[in-house]
């Protein structure tokens, strides 16, 4: 039944191609699902490594326990076969299912929400004509008491703001796309935004960034020290689109998205997220000095910071334009959190591979070569150099991450 | 016939290193499926040569951590065909790696063009110099540097190679090489940032009227993207390059410029511990039908293919071939057959330099080709009337390193060990340099390679035996070069200079250089030479020939920028006349 009913859409869609003047184009309908699955990043969670496409059974890591992605694919007993697009869109803009449960917010649906109902129906077409796979959802491992989903009620009613994303009329066009697409199927927030009591985003405080899975989401706004104040829009498309522009390259959860999402996404949607961005002003508070570090851990992280680390990222902290990051200047380094830094050094990382910037150097691992205090030193001293500024971090911050992302144990 | 059938590919590559690697690309570029059968393990910067530990002299250089190892096959060995050959237990010579990217990971990146008289070493000689010595099997390549030219631009852009043009388009250029072939634009990098030891020797050249120029490298000058849209990060003179990975993306290697790319193709498909045993012939043994393969659990494959290529480390490649019985084995009593004949390797000497303490080297800011040579006394740039011999090398002060373990440069005299030797290391540390000299092989009757009678490897295969020595020709030219090097250095004004003549017969304990060279060799003439000018045996139309076993003799510079070129140039015929109508390129 499921490939019958992959046929007779291909079908549909090869008579809507064959020129059917008038007729609404069935394909470019599927066509425009495809493209809004791959900006809403559906893969991330639905599609388990080496696994089936929308399958389901990606572990997906929160606060309270670990929540497995669902098979979305059309099959009855095990996927979505049996919903109607009235339960499709349910799900998405309220973040119920089809039998009325409330769905865990790590379904992003406070995003989708922003979904008009005709780019809801259009995912839902696309998913439809893929092969429908036979695979049994996971039981997610939450703890108590979040193990309860009817508790999501209390959750949805204090902070889901349920509703499609309206166009502001005094801006551009490409502002609105770009609002929308950041907004909404894009969910940048659910990183990049920081989050208070019980997981849910600080609106006041949108994309100005986050820890997530013992990385930190860098600020998305203006800020000139965090955020993206120096780049240029063209910069964040090189960015999105390649993995990686002169200044930096994407790496750790964000490799994932520029891989599976960003880097299929037109230029077009690029250009307009890089509008959106651009329009954020920085917050007030993060912008304040923070205090200068002692000068012990700075001296001393600068003669481990020339001895392990200048080499590729130069004295000056330059890095060397498209291949080593440029550390100088960068808005991760000198982000709030220092997680995504210490988690680097401990563990190295690879650039993601695109076609355009098919290289993916790594970084390698420093967690068996250097201690908890000389990673600290170090980190402090790249947060602070150059003109950078940001908190210092202790080798107590170092040993936590180390424990926590399971590291190797230093020197 | 044993092995299990498994479904056939367009091509299979035998060997991933640098041949296999350009080939590899160029193949699935052009719409092929290709297979690449690789015996060693997979290697790539961030888990086998991070800069965390890529410095490691004793992993490395002492203990051959990217090289073949002897116990999984070697060859055996003699100085001449009278003497009985003994198996080779440890590397010493020379270096052949194992494992993807080959030994084009642990070069040192010296990549040369050949003189165009390089190409016709028979004809051109004896035109000038009358008739050659009739030992000597030297002979024309069947291509000319004209027909390379375009092919070693490509291996250049390639691999973002630093250094100085010297004749571009027959306009001659200051400061670069005066006798080099005629090149269609200058080098995608800028030279190489030069320290003070390569800038005395320099001097004295220059004074001496001889044309120094910096030497080209594989050590990026300034970070590059190539034509693949690979990048290459800047060289940071760390002086761990020959017999090392390169731990910042700064060396040129298969890995820096090709792999990224040519992985991702899902054309193409590689299979590490997979060593091959022999080319599978069909029943008239005029066509390849494929290859034998052995993984690393013992258990045998046969891959069927359309075109099999080697792509192998040089002798290798000559060893498959006479296991798999294609060609005529060489017998230097008869004269007759190819396959093992015009065996070469290079002739190296240095001179070493000791200066008084007020110079200072820094010998640890080093690349693998960092360096100023002299390009006077290669090919046949000089008159050689009277010398009694033909050919020649370059000559250079490489600042290739200052490792700690290996850089030991003390002056004659001084004893082996103890507080003394200790003392005048510490002391010759900073102030010593050595110039090297780079001298050609010509290939000579009974210089060859063929089966071991005695010894087997661990697949129960006869050994390769090898037979060399040095001839006159070697001697007399290794000679003259070194007296030419010590020219120069005393010229540099050391407080004393030592030149280590090259003498007696060739022995493979020390080591030299990697270079070796022939065995399948390359020409117009079917009698002589195994590959017709295109790398394709001209017994077996789909079967190619890569790399350094085509060279007919070995001329005085490194064989990299060659092997790229010829392999671009066989590419290139490959696509665009034997895909177009299979069969001999060339014909007999």
């Amino acid at each position: 039944m499921p490939r019958m009913l992959v046929l007779a859409v291909t079908i549909a869609g090869l008579c809507a191609l064959a020129g059917s003047a008038g007729a609404y184009p069935r394909q470019s309908e599927i066509s425009r699902g495809r493209q809004l699955a791959i900006a809403a990043d559906c893969t991330a969670c639905h599609t388990a490594e080496g696994g089936k496409p929308f399958a389901g059974g990606k572990p997906v890591e929160t606060p309270f326990g670990t929540v497995y992605g669902k098979n979305i694919t059309f099959d009855k007993d095990t996927g979505i076969g049996t919903w109607s697009e009235d339960d499709f869109w349910h799900a998405l803009h309220d973040g119920k299912d089809d039998e009325g449960h409330h769905l865990y917010p790590a379904m992003p649906y406070n995003y989708y929400t922003r979904m008009p109902r005709r780019d809801v129906d259009a995912i839902y077409t696309y998913l439809k004509t893929l092969p429908a796979v036979h695979k049994q959802n996971k039981p997610n491992d939450l703890s108590w008491p979040f193990s309860w989903r009817w508790l999501m009620t209390f959750w949805d009613w204090l902070f889901f703001d349920k509703g499609v994303y309206q166009p502001q009329p005094q801006q551009t066009a490409a502002y609105n796309h770009g609002a929308y697409l950041v907004e909404g199927p894009g969910h940048c927030g659910a990183c990049h935004t920081p989050t208070g009591f019980l997981g849910a985003p600080d609106r006041d405080e949108a994309l100005r960034g986050n820890e997530v899975e013992h990385w930190y989401a860098p600020s998305l706004t203006e800020g000139s020290h965090q955020g993206l104040g120096s780049w240029t829009s063209q910069e964040i498309v090189h960015y999105l689109a390649n993995g990686g522009n002169d200044r930096t390259a994407a790496f750790g959860p964000m490799a994932e998205v520029v891989a599976d999402s960003t880097s299929k996404m037109s230029d077009q949607d690029l250009h307009d997220i890089a509008v959106y961005l651009k329009s954020r002003s920085a917050p007030k508070h993060q912008e304040s000095d923070g205090g200068k570090p002692d000068r012990g851990p700075m001296s001393a992280g600068h003669r481990i910071y020339n001895a392990q680390c200048a080499a590729c990222h130069t004295q000056g902290g330059g890095g060397q334009r498209g291949q080593f990051d440029s550390l100088k200047g960068s808005g991760i380094v000198q982000a709030d959190g220092p997680q995504s830094v210490v988690h680097v050094i401990l563990t190295g990382v690879q650039a993601v591979h695109t076609e355009h910037r098919p290289t993916a150097p790594a970084m390698p691992a420093f967690d068996w070569k250097l201690t908890d205090g000389q990673i600290a030193d170090v980190a402090t001293y790249i947060r602070n150099a150059w003109g950078n500024r940001a908190s210092p971090v202790a080798a107590g911050n170092v040993a936590d991450m180390r424990d926590a992302i399971g590291a190797k144990a230093g020197p | 016939m044993s092995g299990t059938t498994l479904p056939a590919v367009d091509v299979v590559l035998v060997g991933f290193g640098w041949t296999g690697a350009m080939l590899g690309q160029e193949l699935v570029q052009a719409g092929l499926k290709v297979l690449a059968l690789e015996r060693g393990a997979w290697r790539d910067t961030s888990n086998d040569f991070a800069v965390t530990f890529a410095q490691d002299e004793l992993r490395y250089y002492y203990r051959h951590a990217l090289f073949e190892e002897p116990s999984q096959g070697t060859i055996t060995f003699r100085n001449t065909p009278s003497q009985h050959a003994l198996p080779m237990r440890e590397l010493g010579s020379f270096l052949p790696a194992t494992g993807t990217g080959g030994a084009g990971v642990h070069w040192n990146g010296q990549t040369w063009r050949f003189l165009p008289s390089d190409f016709k070493v028979r004809s051109h000689n004896e035109q000038r110099y009358g008739a050659l010595d009739p030992d000597m099997t030297v002979q024309d390549w069947g291509v000319t540097y004209d027909d390379l030219e375009p092919y070693y631009d490509k291996f250049e852009y390639l691999c973002g190679i630093s250094g100085q043009a010297g004749n571009l388009n027959g306009e001659m250029v200051p400061g670069g090489n005066p006798f080099e072939g005629p090149r269609r634009r200058g080098y995608p990098n800028p030279p190489l940032d030069m320290t003070y030891s390569p800038e005395l020797f320099r001097k004295a050249a220059h004074d001496l009227g001889l044309h120094p120029f910096t030497a080209p490298a594989a050590n990026m000058s300034q970070p590059y993207t190539n034509w693949l849209g690979v990048r290459l990060g800047q060289c940071t003179y760390c002086g761990f390059c020959e017999k090392f990975g390169c731990g910042n993306y700064s060396k040129s290697s298969p890995q820096t410029t090709i792999h990224p790319v040519l992985l991702d193709n899902p054309d193409f498909e590689l299979r590490t511990n997979s060593t091959v045993l022999r080319v599978l012939t069909d029943s008239t043994g005029k066509r390849a039908t494929g290859v034998l393969y052995v993984d690393d659990q013992g258990n045998e494959y046969r891959q069927p293919a359309e075109i099999v290529v080697l792509c192998a480390y040089a002798y290798h490649n000559t060893h498959l071939m006479l296991l798999s019985g294609i060609g005529q084995p060489y017998s230097p009593e008869s004269g007759k057959g190819a396959l093992g004949r015009n065996y070469a390797y290079q002739v190296v000497s240095g001179v070493d330099l000791f200066f008084d303490k007020d110079k200072v080297f820094n010998p640890f800011i080093g690349a693998g080709a960092l360096g100023v040579a002299i390009d006077d006394y290669n090919g046949d740039n000089f008159d050689h009337s009277g010398l009694g011999f033909i050919g020649g090398g370059y000559i250079c002060l490489w600042n290739t390193n200052g490792r700690p373990i290996e850089t030991q440069r003390v002056p004659p005299g001084t004893p082996k060990w103890g507080a003394k030797w200790k003392r005048a290391v510490a002391e010759n540390y900073m102030s010593s340099a050595s110039i090297s000299t780079h001298g050609a092989v010509m290939s000579h009757r009974s210089n060859y390679l063929d089966l071991d009678p005695n010894y087997r490897n661990i697949h129960g295969q006869p050994l390769l035996r090898m037979t060399f020595d040095f001839k006159d020709n070697e001697h007399r030219l290794s000679d003259y070069l070194t007296d030419q090097a010590a020219r120069v250095g005393k010229a540099m004004n050391p407080k004393q200079v030592h030149a280590k003549y090259r003498k007696g017969n060739y022995s493979i304990v020390p080591y030299q250089t990697t270079h070796n060279t022939g065995g399948t060799a390359m020409g117009a003439d079917p009698s002589t030479s195994v590959v017709n000018p295109y790398l394709q045996s001209w017994d077996v139309p789909n079967l190619f020939v890569m790399g350094a076993s085509v060279f007919p003799q070995n001329p005085g510079y490194n064989p990299t920028g060659t092997i790229g070129a010829l392999t671009y140039w066989s590419a290139n015929a490959i696509i665009n006349r034997y895909l177009k109508s299979p069969g001999p390129l060339m014909q007999t």
